[in-house]
């Protein structure tokens, strides 16, 4: 085995380790041996990760290979392996859940200072950062399944994890709850994957790079759809291409591909909480600030979008589901900052930021830019865990106050903590020059999705490019307030000094009858330096890993980088056929791909006038070194910066609301207009699923109960006979006290009975 | 006799030790019984579990056919023969594993008539053995009802204040179906001259080679033994007795009866009704598909709404039967499989879900959800394992429960999207009631006075949950175990219904 084996195999197992270890041995080892063995597992595991990652990157190591630890499964072509697959994908992911997850271990020692149970925090965290490294690097729909739930459960009880409060044990389920739903389709996808993906008879499966034929491997069904092999749909007789299958799912004639597709993205829409399926996110703050920064928006919540991308090879070929990604993914990153104006917990405001950059994210894998798709994940996890943990910062140094309502004026006496979530609000926001490469993380990522939406040709891509801008000029503004309320003007004391209805546990002693309030400024205290390193080293992220890693992730050494782990044959934007073509084309023609003929022509052409530093070339496209700057001659001017504008717009928007008349909006929400009252209501989705599903679910489950079950199914049964036998014998207490020997004595006769029979039988 | 004797020895080894406790009690007097039961049961469970692991390891799970036969002949065509193929040997491995458990529990938590209680599980132990070797259809008759005859008295003697109640319509139910599988039986032994297990699943006449039971024969037949198996598992719309016995019958007696006595109907499923009338089978998959569904949908709501925590378990289990019913009526190996799967994660998980309500019952002696809640403050341990196997029942990957809801599921979707989406609705509806129940009972804050001072698991329940937990968890990760034992079973069964 390879170093490399052996670190993967080290960094996946490593956390689980860590998490048996500390889970079960609690009571020997004390919250200190916890703490320390969970963190340094978990730091040693993102170190190389980080080794892997930038060898893969800067080092060009093009590594693609699988890992296998065990079967599992072994049922037909049902055929898992519990597995550790090293790609580009997976160590990209490799690198942002390790590094992240090492950061808020180290960022719980200091938050979770003062609870008592932070040995099972730690132990959590742990087994959480195990489930999402076996999601990621599945080498087939299981094990991404174990993780996918795995993450769940650990969501779960990390939400729940103040267990004592009634409001974190209600989120925890409905986080679970809501994330089943998504799995239900999820679980379908796999069974309909399943149901196609059967080999023909008679096909050699070899010559498609297949040595085992699974239903499940990712390698046996991407390698059959992209090769469009031929498979025997299970009850059927003839071979047909995969491409071509069709079955009848429910009451529908469907493209086979198409119905997998949508159903692995309804998994998908659950576990990153999509447009209905996202009324969990909001409520999974009542975790611990660290968690939400780990889960819920660097990590977990990303694995929808992991999953969208490792099947690129299926959604390439599925224009259905890809434009219902779309759809949901643009709807989302709308719906969810239009809700973001109207909050106050400042936890809250940022999981819906999350939710709206994950939208962003969708869409742009809706409309085959997957290399954007990931990229976005890759920045978005750096800048969102530094906000998220950077409000943790500040939720610390305010006493537990998370209401900006009560802030104000907290940028003095907390200047790292403003300057690091400064730099967080600047990347989320996706400052930077256009045309330049100039800016944060975000501004690259960010862009990309909004023009590669621009550049698509798929029905849909207008209407998320719209949904973009919009969502844009937002988020900027949310942004913004959320800066402005919580560190500028005066401090705004809380009249109803609600430190403990948190009742959290994490209390962590300071002196809560503080000073009153001098010169508007916040009684807040600046938080350790084992919170706020952390921060430094996430801001360093959110500052270049945008520069640093375009090259890799979109434009000119994607090829190179991805290696066949994501296909870029259909991003419209940076791959062979977009605007800015970057990459091989493959001779075969994809029809996303032939959809872009006129714009690849043209990008052909002009690239090839300025080849230059050549990856690979061929006549369908020229490698482009530094043709970001020209290439936008593509893309039209206002496209390139509308981003900018918009966020410019909404700077001066948040300026003039929240600095200089900050008593409007005050106003606004105290008169409650109906657009206020429904965007604080977050479009009334609560209100409604708690009406329509639990309601519903809670009144079918008393009908079935006490009228199913008791009413009719006993009333007809042994009640009615009981009744019956009652007014004909003359007393249940007769049957009662011998209904055992009645049995017993049924049973001696009829074995009487059978006995004669037999004999009678031998008799003829 | 003929044979190896093991499978002889497996079956009738706890009966021997029943003898020996009545042998103490008839000579020495109740109390001697009592004391002298505790050690007798558990040797000879242990002994049970010992045989039977011998038969395990001479038993080659590639051979197709029926294996460790013992025979002796009977009356008529009837005749003493035991046998085991991979199906059986598991759901033996089951019982005997699970049955020291079961004894160890009850040695603390019973304490009225110690003696006859024992006898009564050896004599269950013997005859549910028994039930999964039978390769008699007269003996399997005889041990497939002679079974209930010691659960009636273990919920009639040692059960709560309902008791008689509940074992009255527990009769009622299953007299109804063993009067039809008797008369179906009394047919069959007539046209077939044998009731031998495998001439009957061969279906041609022993001698003149003829059709045994042309298809129109076969749906009576069928409908004959689907109506004491269905009773059993239990299905819908006959599992109302299922939650009434469980809530009277003592602890042990709950695991036994979810554990194994339930598995008796899927067992007879796949031995009996595929084999011996593959048409009829087909003919009524879309009736077991639409059971199966409602079972598991109606069942789980049904749970949601419960006050009494046996009850919600009892619920659950009849949701999670359900997918036992889908996967056999799939008719594919992934169905099979998945549902043979089920049958013995089931044993394991909802085994342990009784037990953890025997440990909180043993203290209160209540089982009302509301009663409880915080135990996690005074009981970490107990919340730990207790989350384990609700994740487990809840069919989270890595656990047992994943496997043959997936595998079922998989092959359901393959014969019917309808029962296979129906179905995947149950895995949503699971989370809700058993997280909501575990919230109740283990999150929150404590304000029952009573609970005060609950004390966490002893070590005798953390030994008894913990190996549990290790089996969920173990055949979560390593199915294969199982699946190795019971493939040739599950193509044979396929074979015989030609699919």
């Amino acid at each position: 085995m390879t170093f490399q084996e052996y670190a993967a195999i080290f960094i996946v197992l490593a956390p689980g380790i860590a998490a048996a270890i500390s889970g079960l041995g609690q009571r020997f080892l004390g919250d200190k041996g916890a703490m320390t063995i969970t963190t340094a597992l978990v730091v040693g595991a993102a170190a190389l990760s980080g080794y892997l990652f930038f060898s893969q990157a800067f080092g060009h190591a093009g590594v693609s290979q699988t890992i296998v630890l065990s079967r599992w499964f072994d049922v037909g072509t049902f055929i898992a392996d519990w597995a550790i697959k090293l790609d580009s994908l997976s160590i990209t992911m490799l690198f942002v859940v390790t590094s992240v997850s090492a950061l808020v271990h180290i960022y719980s020692i200091g938050y979770m200072a003062e609870d008592p149970h932070r040995a099972r925090f730690f132990a959590y965290l742990s087994l959480f950062t195990f489930a999402m490294l076996m999601l990621v690097t599945a080498d087939n729909f299981i094990q991404l399944f174990f993780g996918w739930e795995g993450v769940g459960l650990a969501s779960y009880l990390l939400i729940g994890f103040w267990y004592k409060k009634a409001s974190a044990n209600a989120a925890a389920i409905k986080a679970f709850v809501v994330n089943r739903v998504g799995d239900f389709g999820f679980a379908l996808g796999i069974m309909a994957v399943v149901f196609m993906i059967q080999p023909a008879a008679g096909v050699d499966y070899a010559a498609y790079g297949i040595t085992e034929f699974s239903s499940l491997k990712f390698d046996t069904v991407f390698s059959v759809i992209a090769n469009n092999a031929p498979v025997q749909v299970v009850g059927t007789a003839v071979a047909v291409p995969i491409q071509e299958v069709t079955i009848d799912f429910l009451n529908f004639h469907v493209w086979g591909l198409e119905i997998a597709g949508i159903l692995l993205f309804i998994g998908a829409m659950g576990k990153s909480a999509q447009f209905f399926l996202h009324t969990w996110l909001p409520d999974a703050m009542e975790g611990p600030t660290p968690v939400s920064a780990l889960i819920h928006a660097a990590t977990m919540v990303t694995a929808g979008v992991f999953l969208v991308c490792r099947s690129s090879p299926l959604y390439v070929e599925t224009e259905v589901a890809s434009n219902m990604i779309t759809v949901v993914g643009a709807t989302t990153c709308l719906f969810a900052a239009t809700v973001g104006l109207a909050q106050n917990d400042i936890k809250r405001v940022v999981a819906y930021s999350t939710c709206s950059q994950l939208g962003y994210m969708f869409f742009a894998a809706g409309v085959g830019a997957y290399g954007a798709a990931m990229f976005h994940l890759f920045t978005h996890a750096f800048f969102k865990a530094l906000l998220f943990l950077g409000a943790g910062s500040v939720i610390h140094g305010m006493h537990h106050e998370q209401d900006m309502r009560y802030m104000g004026g907290v940028r003095q006496p907390m200047m790292f903590t403003w300057a690091m979530m400064l730099v967080g609000t600047l990347a989320l926001i996706g400052f930077g020059i256009p045309g330049t490469d100039i800016g944060f993380a975000g501004f690259f990522s960010k862009d990309a999705i909004i023009e590669s939406a621009y550049a698509s040709s798929d029905a849909f891509g207008p209407f998320a490019f719209w949904c973009s801008i919009a969502a844009a000029l937002l988020t900027s503004f949310y942004s913004w307030r959320l800066m402005f309320m919580t560190f500028e003007g005066k401090y705004r004391p809380n009249p109803h000094a609600h430190h403990d209805d948190h009742g959290h546990h994490d209390d962590h002693g300071h002196d809560h009858a503080h000073a009153k309030p001098k010169d508007g400024r916040a009684p807040a205290h600046e938080s350790p330096l084992i919170m706020i390193a952390p921060l430094a080293i996430l801001a360093v992220g959110a500052v270049f890993a945008g520069v640093m890693f375009k090259p890799f992730f979109l434009t000119k050494y994607a090829d190179d980088y991805w290696n066949g782990a994501i296909v870029r044959e259909a991003d419209p934007l940076y791959g062979p056929h977009g605007i800015h073509p970057y990459g091989e084309a493959t001779t075969e023609g994809h029809a996303p791909a032939e959809a872009h003929a006129p714009a690849m022509s043209n990008a052909a052409a002009s690239a090839a006038e300025e080849a230059h530093g050549a990856v690979a070339a061929d006549e369908h496209a020229a490698p482009a070194d530094g043709a970001h700057a020209e290439a936008h001659h593509e893309l039209p001017a206002w496209v390139v910066w509308a981003p900018f504008i918009v966020t410019m717009t909404g700077l001066i928007g948040a300026v003039i609301f929240y600095l200089m008349a900050p008593s409007v909006p005050r106003r606004m929400a105290q008169n409650g207009g109906p657009m206020h009252s429904f965007l604080s209501h977050k479009w009334y989705f609560d209100e409604i699923y708690n009406f329509v599903f639990v309601k519903g679910t809670a009144a079918l489950g008393d009908l079935f109960w006490k009228v199913g079950d008791k009413k009719i199914i006993d009333g007809l049964g042994p009640d009615g006979v009981t009744a019956t036998a009652k007014a004909g014998a003359g007393g249940l207490s007769k049957l009662h006290t011998g209904y055992i020997f009645h049995y017993a004595l049924v049973i001696l006769l009829s074995a009487v009975v059978f006995a004669a029979f037999i004999l009678v039988g031998q008799g003829r | 006799m003929t044979g190896p004797m093991l499978l002889t020895a497996t079956t009738f080894l706890p009966l021997i030790g029943a003898l020996l406790i009545v042998a103490v009690r008839v000579t020495a007097g109740a109390n001697a019984a009592s004391a002298a039961s505790k050690i007798i049961a558990v040797l000879a469970t242990l002994a049970t579990l010992v045989v039977s692991l011998i038969a395990l390891s001479q038993f080659d799970a590639s051979k197709v056919g029926y294996q460790l036969v013992d025979y002796a002949p009977w009356f008529g065509g009837s005749s003493y023969k035991l046998g085991v193929d991979g199906l059986a040997i598991s759901l033996v491995v089951l019982t005997t594993a699970l049955m020291p458990l079961c004894i160890l529990q009850s040695i603390k938590s019973i304490e009225d008539r110690l003696g006859e209680y024992m006898i009564c599980f050896l004599v269950l132990e013997t005859l549910m053995i028994g039930v999964f070797c039978a390769l008699d259809l007269v003996l399997f008759y005889v041990l497939f009802e002679g079974g209930l005859i010691p659960m009636f008295l273990m919920i009639g003697i040692w059960g709560g204040k309902n008791r008689l109640y509940a074992s009255f319509k527990f009769f009622l139910y299953t007299l109804l179906g063993s009067l039809l599988l008797l008369a179906a039986l009394v047919y069959m032994s007539i046209v077939a001259g044998t009731t031998d297990v495998p001439t009957l699943q061969a279906g041609l006449h022993p001698e003149t080679g003829a059709l045994l039971f042309p298809p129109e024969v076969q749906t009576w037949l069928w409908l004959a033994f689907f109506a004491s198996f269905a009773v059993k598992l239990p299905m819908w719309p006959v599992h109302t007795w299922l939650p009434d016995a469980h809530v009277e019958a003592p602890t042990a007696g709950s695991v036994v009866l979810a554990a194994v006595l339930l598995k008796m109907g899927g067992y007879g499923f796949l031995r009996f009704s595929l084999p011996m009338f593959p048409e009829a089978s087909l003919l009524f998959q879309p009736l077991m598909f639409a059971l199966s569904v409602i079972a598991i949908v109606y069942a789980s709501l049904v749970a949601f709404r419960q006050t009494d925590i046996k009850k919600l378990v009892a619920y659950s289990s009849v949701a999670h039967m359900g997918f036992v019913t889908l996967g056999i009526f799939s008719f594919n190996e992934a169905g099979i499989q998945g549902a043979i799967f089920q049958m013995i994660s089931h044993g394991v998980i909802s085994g342990a879900l009784f037990f953890c309500v025997g440990v909180i019952y043993d203290r209160m002696h209540t089982r009302e959800i509301s009663f409880y809640g915080g135990l996690v403050h005074r009981m970490p341990v107990y919340a730990a394992l207790f989350m384990l196997f609700s994740m487990a029942n809840v069919g989270l990957p890595g656990t047992s429960g994943f496997v043959g809801e997936i595998l079922t599921m998989v092959g359901a979707f393959q014969a019917n999207t309808w029962a296979a989406a129906g179905a995947a609705l149950g895995v949503i509806f699971s989370a809700v009631y058993m997280l909501t129940l575990y919230r109740r009972t283990v999150f929150g804050e404590m304000t029952n006075e009573k609970l005060f001072d609950i004390k966490d698991v002893t070590a005798l329940e953390f030994f008894i949950l913990g190996l549990l937990a290790i089996f969920a968890l173990g055949l979560g990760v390593f199915p294969s175990i199982v699946f190795d034992l019971t493939e040739t079973s599950t193509t044979e069964v396929l074979r015989m219904i030609g699919q």
